[in-house]
């Protein structure tokens, strides 16, 4: 069998890439409708967002939903965006795979300290 | 005779400091670069992000220090210094979003990637993220 790997590997065809590059852009357009949702009932509050309004509007079931879609589709977009930075700037393989790791476990975390938050209004 | 062939030059991982600054630098990289730089800053402040949803939504005692944050400072640092971290991301996140819906438009239009387009819509993108930064700035800074 013809070898397909090392240095002869297929680099065209099956979404080297493709997937993640499409990806950010799904996440991207779904956590600018989030901005705008957010915003719009924000500027929608009659008089001054206090405390209340401001919970409220994270109080309900449809917002949550989309909230929760959000930081799911956030964790992915800046995965991806810190991916690119890693290997673009960072040669050594060692020091660029310690990175890629560390921002794993770091936005994971952020990711379930944010729905934690959520889900205590 | 086969001639040894030359070697050339490849070009694989950009050298950040070494080449970036001998670029040349039109108004859609300098908004790209931007694209990049606002995005790594709102990465690296995410718990600073997560800790104003926590601290304002989670109860009235908790959006009391929330805001007092703003006025009276957090931690060791003085509201000054909270507000200006504030800033920087409100910059970050206008740029990174009004880019980001550059590059989708562009990614979908034919008509958004021509060369002229290209400049005008990068030089709008930092313009307009700048000036409403300064317009929500000064809200921030209690200005109006």
């Amino acid at each position: 069998m013809a070898v397909n790997y090392g240095s002869r590997r297929l680099v065209v065809g099956a979404h080297y890439g493709v997937r993640d590059w499409i990806a950010q852009r799904v996440t991207a357009a779904l956590m600018a409708i989030f901005t705008i949702v957010v915003l719009a009932r924000f500027l929608l509050t009659s008089g001054p967002v206090g405390y209340d309004k401001w919970a409220g509007l994270f109080a309900g079931q449809g917002m949550k939903m989309l909230t929760f879609a959000t930081i799911v589709a956030l964790l992915y977009h800046a995965w991806v965006g810190m991916r690119d930075i890693w290997m673009d700037y960072i040669q050594p393989v060692g020091v660029r795979l310690a990175l890629l790791i560390l921002t794993i476990i770091y936005l994971v975390g952020c990711a379930g300290w944010a729905v934690q938050v959520l889900w205590r209004v | 005779m086969t001639e040894i062939a030359k070697k050339r030059p490849e070009f694989r991982n950009i050298h950040a400091f070494g080449d970036l600054p001998g670029y040349r630098w039109p108004a859609a990289s300098i908004a790209s670069g931007m694209h990049r730089i606002s995005g790594l800053l709102l990465f690296l402040a995410m718990p600073f992000i997560i800790w104003m949803f926590d601290t304002s939504i989670s109860s009235e005692i908790s959006f009391a220090r929330f805001r007092s944050a703003f006025n009276k400072g957090l931690w060791i640092f003085p509201g000054v210094l909270v507000k200006l971290l504030a800033l920087a991301l409100i910059w970050a996140y206008l740029h990174h979003f009004i880019c980001g819906l550059r590059f989708l438009w562009m990614d979908t239009s034919h008509a958004a990637v021509t060369k002229q387009f290209g400049a005008s819509s990068a030089k709008f993108t930092i313009v307009a993220s700048l000036l409403l930064t300064l317009v929500l700035g000064a809200k921030l800074f209690g200005l109006y």
